[in-house]
């Protein structure tokens, strides 16, 4: 039963890790579905992980927490926002550029308030998200197979991985059985076609980024306050790329984006068990290399499983009326 | 071609007048941080001046970090105008840097001075080798050159720690780092140069590597704006379906470009390395790579411009850390997100202050017209 129990542990930590994921990935593809590039995801992460964990700290509820991280992400998007459809600007610098200031901004701000060489006090456990269990968990935990599935997989996971769950058939349903989704994809193919038919182009662009905000901030404050108990410098540690070349390889579908969040979340899953195991034939992988599998992957995947892709056309170019 | 004479700015407003207006903004809005710390941004500024520019200590600082900005401005200013966006230049200086030691390591004992020469080079091919990779998946898969250069990254940082735990290790030692380079193998510091010669001024690291850099910002322009191969680059950077057309293979100048851009990140090392660590170390580029794009923009992708931001920046550090010194409450921190704010306002947010002044300057011109 060894291998069904690591088995098991295995798949919990593959949603546990792929929660902040897929939730940056929907934002990528919601903002890119509408024709805005946002390389920022990781920098709204780290916003939203830092605001998150610094109001849950000060207040003591997670709850005020996620409300704060929420509210940081979207300023942020609204400021991408700006930058990319009002001022028409360069959409990737301006995400790198926003990724890079918070990239400073927070650790500044974490050690002016809690003199911790830039990080935040410790969360207890009522100042976190910690496992829910869902009912009779306990209980069905004696039945072999489907109780390890229900009580150890579906069960005991924080509730930003369950609103992670949800949003994935959410996002989908609302690009494309409402007409909101409708217009936000064709703003994303054919911006002039939506101007002509006398809808804003601007304004469907900024609710876009704002959704994609709210998704960002969820995706910190699992970070902070979820998977970890305290804001932590660089803590998003590269997943808001990864997000987006896993939106890149889901080809700006979410059920397909899932997927491939699973498998990096998988990977990443997996490094984690792998170190320091002797392998077959291989022996022990030494730790940096464990350690490089998810970005190996992304390369492997972008390279050769996915070729050339077709991005939303109006994609990362500015409208403006008239030209 | 459009004739919009009417609206072209002079020269000197596009090259001196909206990047100083982004600087401004871009530290307008970093001294609304420092109020909001608490501390005057005023002063915080003097102490930054002073520590960068105050003495030959401080100078010779600045110049040291500039160093490092101009290669890597120089790398994403290239890739720039072949139309990439090469956000890899922290691997590629790391590989670099691998490149680098490997040669010291190999030729450092019987042959110091073969050994620099090697040196240089090794950190360029090595850079350039990097570069490669995302460049051609790019040229020839389609992919993503942004995530690819990125994951790349993250690649080099774990090769450079398993090479600093493992082979390239200091015998018997616990930190990630290699044993010392041989006597006798580094760039030397130019105040040893300057005092040979008869100039007084004080120790600091700044080394060699500033000339080497100096003629690499020479060598670009010369390349860019004087060669054949540096129009057809620039062609392919401006339109692809141009080039294509008038028969620029721009597949191989993608590649070409990239790996010029990576050859010039990984030079980064011999300012660091061979100038001032001796040694290999882990993570020394310090996000030095990045904050090529932020040199790369205020320098408008010229080189003259971009030895300019180069000192800007190299300021911006040695005053950042005086600063960190004389006011606690502000960390080194703030300085990544002073750079962070100069990206943006000089590469994302142009049009916020170019149309104001191009409808200056046009209303200029038309009076003075009547």
């Amino acid at each position: 039963m060894d291998w069904l129990i690591d088995s098991v542990l295995l798949v919990d930590s593959t949603f546990r890790v792929g929660a902040p994921l897929v939730l940056a990935a929907l934002a990528g593809l919601v903002a890119e579905r509408a024709g805005i590039v946002d390389i920022g995801l990781e920098g709204k992460m780290l916003a939203a992980a830092f605001a998150a964990a610094a109001t849950a700290a000060i207040t003591g509820s997670p709850w005020a927490g996620l409300i704060a991280g929420i509210t940081a992400s979207v300023l942020i998007a609204l400021l991408h926002g700006f930058v990319s459809i009002t001022q028409r600007g360069n959409q990737i610098v301006s995400g790198m550029a926003l990724n890079i200031a918070v990239a400073g901004l927070a650790p500044t701000l974490a050690n002016f308030w809690f003199s911790q060489g830039g990080q935040t006090p410790l969360l207890n456990d009522t100042e976190r998200f910690t496992a829910i269990t869902l009912p009779f968990a306990e209980s069905l935990n004696s039945v072999p197979v489907l109780g390890h599935v229900y009580s150890d997989i579906i069960s005991g996971h924080t509730v930003i991985t369950y609103i992670a769950a949800f949003a994935v058939p959410f996002t989908a349903w609302m690009l494309y059985k409402t007409r909101f989704g409708l217009r936000l994809r064709a703003v994303g193919e054919n911006p002039e076609a939506v101007d002509t038919a006398g809808i804003s182009v601007q304004r469907l662009r900024y609710y876009a980024v704002m959704i994609g905000g709210v998704l960002c901030g969820l995706a910190g404050a699992a970070l902070s306050t979820g998977l970890g108990a305290a804001f932590i410098r660089d803590m998003s540690a590269g997943k808001g790329y990864l997000a987006l070349a896993a939106m890149i390889f889901g080809k700006w579908k979410p059920v397909p984006t899932l997927l491939a969040c699973l498998l990096f979340a998988f990977v990443e899953a997996l490094q984690g068990r792998l170190q320091g195991v002797d392998l077959p034939i291989v022996g022990e992988i030494p730790v940096q290399f464990t350690m490089m599998l998810p970005y190996v992957l992304t390369v492997i995947i972008l390279a050769g499983f996915v070729g050339k892709i077709q991005a939303p056309k109006a994609s990362g170019i500015p409208y403006g009326k008239g030209e | 071609m459009a004739l919009q004479g009417s609206q072209k700015l002079p020269f000197w407003a596009d090259a001196v007048l909206l990047p100083f207006l982004n600087l401004l903004a871009a530290f307008a809005v970093s001294g609304l941080v420092i109020l909001l710390l608490g501390e005057d941004p005023l002063e915080a500024l003097s102490i930054m001046f002073e520590g960068a520019f105050g003495y030959d200590e401080a100078i010779g600082y600045t110049f040291y970090y500039a160093t490092n900005f101009i290669f890597t401005g120089l790398a994403v200013a290239v890739a720039f105008h072949a139309g990439q966006f090469n956000i890899g230049g922290e691997g590629q200086a790391m590989i670099g840097g691998v490149g680098l030691t490997l040669a010291v390591f190999a030729f450092g004992t019987t042959a110091p001075l073969l050994a620099v020469l090697l040196a240089v080079a090794g950190a360029a091919v090595f850079g350039a080798v990097w570069a490669y990779v995302p460049a051609y998946l790019q040229a020839k898969r389609g992919s993503h050159i942004v995530i690819t250069t990125i994951m790349f990254n993250f690649i080099a940082s774990a090769v450079l720690a398993y090479l600093l735990v493992g082979p390239l290790q200091r015998p018997g030692g616990q930190m990630p780092e290699s044993a010392d380079f041989p006597d006798g193998v580094r760039l030397t510091h130019l105040h040893e140069i300057l005092n040979t010669v008869g100039i007084g001024f004080e120790e600091s690291p700044m080394n060699v590597s500033l000339l080497i850099a100096l003629i690499c910002a020479f060598g670009v322009w010369f390349l860019l704006y004087r060669t054949r191969f540096g129009y057809e680059l620039r062609v392919s950077g401006a339109n692809q379906n141009t080039a294509a057309f008038a028969g620029i293979n721009v597949p191989r100048m993608t590649i070409y470009a990239m790996m010029l851009s990576g050859a010039l990140a990984g030079m980064m090392g011999l300012n660091e390395l061979l100038g001032e660590q001796l040694r290999l170390l882990g993570n020394f580029t310090l996000g030095y790579g990045f904050v090529g794009i932020a040199v790369a923009f205020m320098g408008r992708n010229h080189p003259v411009g971009i030895v300019l931001a180069a000192v800007l920046f190299g300021a911006l550090y040695q005053g950042g850390a005086e600063l960190a010194f004389e006011m606690p409450a502000i960390s080194r921190d703030l300085i990544v997100l002073v750079q962070g704010l100069v990206i943006l306002f000089a590469g994302a947010m142009e049009h916020m202050f170019r149309t104001p002044v191009e409808r200056f300057f046009h209303m200029l011109s038309i009076k003075r017209a009547d």
